[in-house]
């Protein structure tokens, strides 16, 4: 027979009735601690660089770097904007910013674009080793960029197109395919079939499916996608540094250039206020797009 | 609309092939299609300064990704245990993955200054022995890209992991209230398991990171002190543009896409299976 | 009477805009086994879950062997919980997902030992102890969830709808074995399901719940024969009981219930004399009271009908007639069923039937 192992631990009244009484134990606070702890390590270095930009170099080697700035000086960051020197030039970053605005833009539209299309042929017309091709695909997000450079930079250049903004903006696209195609063909999947079924009955044909059907149900995943490739597009390097050619070079080389290339005494807050200036474009996307963003790493990291 | 795939496809595939055949020819600053068999390997692998890269890859790949592993598993539990404003927590910790490599390695690389960051910063506190000139030094320089990489990625850990966390049948959940199961244990022995998938492709896709890894090292610290921090990605553009010698280069890129294949494939493809075999067996 | 095991004082549960129990009490005996029966939102699950205290009570209390445990954790209050998902641990193999607890409590080695082959062998999961859940069927995963369960010795069991995740032939075989152990082992059970069959095999008595307030407690055999309104009336019993509408009236100081086109006499059905004339009442008759040909000779109340449809449910058959203008079903012995078309001769003992106030629903 059962032995009587209830363990009535007296932590519950005679006189108990309704909800337990709330209170704020240990355990609970150990878990805000922590959580405040982590948010502390993740958002110092942001805060630095947001208070050095605003300070004057005497200040900064005067204090510490993790003070706030005494007075709001914005001469390092219209420094930054239009005065430094990137090499031989000193018209500031801002070039970049409009270089970089030029890549990214026609990047996203392109990419989301044949990425839709993509995972639309991938999803719903099965031909003969789509699967493949997809798995394909799929390897494709991980091979380091190096593979492809060299033999890439043959073919824009047999094409006209290196050192010129289409080039770069091309390479971007290529190297987007993999993953826009990924998150619209996983996207796509999770759509009943029988719609796809239904249009082909009617005697729509592929192109008519997709852009009647298919695009005014995938207006999620197009956020997320546009908002992936934006991000991801405005903050490479590598890419940009090969492909661009000089005129074009995005922001990020541009700060890279800026910060190495510096002859004689850093100017930290010029540096910082060019950091700055080059993460506001994708923090502004993240702060606005909020849940989106992580929804756009479920989407691609979590199938694939 | 399938030759637009294929067209990418070819550009893929067909890249990947010429630049390996490149690595058996001896290539200098142009491409030169005469094959030299394995002489460029054994420059590559008799080369100090490569073979140091590739061991700071390992390296750097290995804290890397158990760092993000144990810190983004811990996030998720810690984030997942009902707090009040789980939106803020998670916008807090991804956010440094919306910024480029490049920010994040000026950003560490001034954090860290031996001068006038950190180090300086915690001393005027009063704490007149702390020293924290990792950045300069030669044995610990690549662990300072590590935390920086750390900083970035940890976010997107920490969203799969979460993802993972609630994929769980709350029963589970029930159970172990009834069972007395304290919660600790539940993250430790039961969990875990049950999360294989977002461990898995966490893995897959901080491994094929830290191959790649190429412009937080340029930012932070250009490889530096000396060949302290440099890595197999730095080595081979370098050898493509400045120096001249992309028989060498390729060589080092076809090592980059071998490992990148012996880490992420094989993880990618176990799932794949797992899943087939899951949704062939009736439950 | 003996101390109750289980007690529930005034106890309340809303969610939000929602009230999905609405002050039950109920009280439960040591080696019970309660059964709350009803269709799903009815508040089974969420009673259930108040008793474990997986749910927090908006008040009221809870009470488990003579202690006050309202505000206790789940997991002292002594009692083991089997879930519908079985929610065994995929990792482990089945010697593990049994020994779990014991283990994290400390229990010696020897000791989860004993325990875990002691459950296994009750269960006859012995060849099964080193596979995993994903290796196993439906029904022996529900019983290592029954087995995580008896390893633990405690003297409350609950059972969340355990057997609906099972085709209907592995359902019957594991409610003989839940009955059994049942029988064996005598804990306090409580016991949730949306299913009228298990629970008139399975219960002592039957909580009939709806919309977050029990309907009616009784054993199985009183909840079937008197059930104490129309809901219970027709959520027990299959095919559900027959309903006809019609009015109260006193024929010679006999109470006589007044269809259209018949009269029922009531002088052998339990009936309140007080109720009025004219009074509006639902004449209730469960198929299988509804005696066809010869049997229906010696019957109170007669009458004549149309088959006008026929189901086949195998060894029976259900036969659809009217009386009043209201559809009758009537169960018969397949070989002996009659056809559509044919006039048969139907009839009912009036102590067969329910009375139910047509307006309240409430029996009479």
């Amino acid at each position: 027979m059962s032995a009587t192992t209830s363990a009535l631990r007296g932590r519950s009244p005679a006189h108990a009735a309704g909800p337990r009484p709330w209170r704020f134990s240990p355990a609970r606070a150990g878990i805000y601690a922590f959580l405040g702890a982590a948010a502390v390590f993740f958002l110092v270095p942001i805060w630095i660089m947001v208070a050095t930009a605003l300070k004057t170099m005497p200040e900064i080697r005067g204090g510490s770097v993790l003070l706030p700035p005494s007075s709001l000086d914005p001469t390092a960051w219209l420094s930054a904007w239009s005065t430094a020197c990137i090499g031989l030039e000193c018209a500031g970053i801002r070039v970049g910013f409009w270089n970089s605005v030029q890549i990214v833009v026609p990047s996203v539209v392109l990419a989301v674009a044949l990425g839709a299309v993509n995972g639309y042929c991938l999803s719903f017309w099965r031909f003969r080793g789509a699967d493949t091709l997809f798995a394909l695909m799929l390897f494709g997000i991980f091979i380091p960029y190096q593979i492809f450079v060299f033999p890439l930079i043959g073919i824009t250049a047999r094409l006209s197109l290196y050192g010129r903004l289409p080039g770069v903006v091309l390479v971007h696209v290529i190297f987007a395919m993999p993953i826009m195609t990924l998150m619209f063909r996983n996207y796509f999947a999770t759509l009943p079939i029988e719609i796809f079924k239904a249009a082909r009955v009617d005697g729509a044909g592929f192109w008519r499916i997709f852009a009647s059907i298919m695009i005014p149900m995938a207006k999620p995943i197009i956020v997320v996608a546009v908002i992936w490739q934006a991000t991801a597009s405005w903050n490479d390097y590598l890419l940009g540094l090969v492909f661009a050619g000089r005129e074009n070079l995005p922001m990020t080389a541009q700060l890279n250039l800026l910060v190495s290339a510096e002859m004689g005494a850093h100017e930290y807050n010029v540096d910082m206020a060019a950091t700055l200036q080059t993460a506001l474009v994708p923090l502004i996307i993240y702060f606005v797009s909020g849940k989106w963003f992580a929804r756009g790493i479920a989407a691609g990291a979590v199938k694939g | 609309m399938a030759p637009a795939i294929i067209a990418v496809l070819v550009v893929y595939v067909g890249c990947l092939l010429w630049t390996v055949f490149v690595s058996f020819t001896d290539s200098r600053s142009i491409p030169d299609l005469a094959w030299s068999g394995f002489d460029q390997w054994t420059r590559l692998y008799a080369d100090y300064r490569w073979r140091t890269a590739m061991g700071h890859m390992f390296v750097f790949g290995a804290f890397y990704i158990f760092g993000c592993l144990l810190l983004g598993y811990l996030l998720a539990v810690f984030v997942d245990q009902r707090v009040r404003g789980e939106d803020f927590w998670r916008t807090v910790f991804l956010c440094p993955h919306a910024l480029s490599f490049i920010v994040t390695g000026e950003l560490w690389k001034w954090y860290l200054d031996p001068e006038l960051g950190l180090q300086r910063s915690v001393r005027d506190l009063g704490w007149t022995a702390f020293s924290f000139d990792w950045i300069a030094d030669r044995h610990m320089a690549l662990y300072t890209i590590v935390i920086a990489g750390i900083w970035q990625s940890v976010g997107v850990v920490m969203v799969l992991m979460l993802a993972g966390l609630r994929g769980i049948d709350e029963d589970i959940w029930k159970v172990t209230r009834v069972d007395g199961i304290p919660a600790w244990r539940v993250y430790t022995s039961v969990v875990p398991p049950m999360v294989v998938p977002s461990i898995l492709t966490s893995v897959a896709l901080l491994g094929a990171g830290a191959v790649k890894n190429y412009d937080l090292v340029i930012a932070m610290t250009g490889g530096g002190p000396g060949i302290a921090t440099d890595v197999p990605s730095k080595f081979v553009m370098e050898y493509l543009f400045e120096r001249s010698n992309i028989g060498l280069a390729a060589a080092g890129a076809t090592t980059m896409l071998a490992t990148t294949i012996a880490v992420a494939v094989p993880l990618v493809a176990w799932q794949w299976w797992q899943r087939r075999r899951r949704a062939r067996r009736m439950p | 009477m003996a101390a109750a095991k289980i007690e529930t004082r005034g106890l309340s549960v809303a969610f939000k805009d929602f009230a999905a129990l609405r002050s039950v009490d109920l009280s439960i005996g040591e080696g019970e086994f309660l059964v709350l029966l009803g269709p799903s939102g009815c508040g089974k699950s969420t009673l259930l879950n108040a008793i474990a205290g997986l749910v927090e009570p908006t008040s009221g209390e809870v009470w488990i062997g003579g202690r006050n445990v309202t505000w206790a954790e789940p997991k002292d209050r002594g009692l083991a919980m089997v879930f519908q998902s079985y929610a065994l641990y995929p990792a482990m193999d089945v010697y593990g997902n049994l020994a779990f607890s014991l283990r994290v409590a400390g229990v010696r080695k020897a000791e989860v030992d004993a325990r875990v082959r002691h459950a296994a062998s009750m269960l006859e999961l012995e060849p099964l102890l080193r596979r995993r859940p994903s290796e196993l069927s439906g029904g022996q995963r529900q019983r290592v969830a029954i087995g995580r369960s008896l390893v633990r010795q405690v003297d409350v069991f609950l059972f969340d709808e355990p057997l609906s995740n099972l085709d209907a032939q592995l359902r019957a075989e594991l409610r003989v074995e839940i009955k059994q152990l049942h029988l064996k082992l005598r804990n306090t059970t409580v016991y949730v399901t949306h299913d009228q069959v298990e629970a008139l095999s399975l219960a002592d008595r039957i909580a009939v719940m709806r919309g977050g307030v029990v309907q009616q407690l009784a054993d199985p055999d009183t909840v079937y024969r008197k059930p104490a309104n129309r809901f219970v009336a027709s959520f027990l019993g299959s095919p559900p009981m027959n309903f006809v509408d019609g009015a109260l009236a006193r024929d010679g100081g006999e109470p006589v219930l007044r269809l259209d086109g018949a009269v029922v006499r009531l002088a052998r059905s339990p009936l309140d004399a007080e109720l009025a004339e004219g009074r509006a009442l639902s004449l209730g008759i469960r198929p299988e009271d509804i005696l066809i040909g010869d049997d229906a000779i010696d019957c109170d109340f007669r009458w004549d009908a149309d088959v006008a449809l026929r189901e086949s449910l195998g060894s029976e058959t259900l036969l659809w007639c009217s009386l009043a203008g209201s559809r009758i079903a009537v169960k018969s012995p397949t070989r002996l069923a009659a056809h559509v078309g044919d006039r048969v001769p139907l009839g009912f003992s009036s102590d067969r039937i329910s009375l139910f106030d047509t307006r309240t629903e409430e029996r009479v």
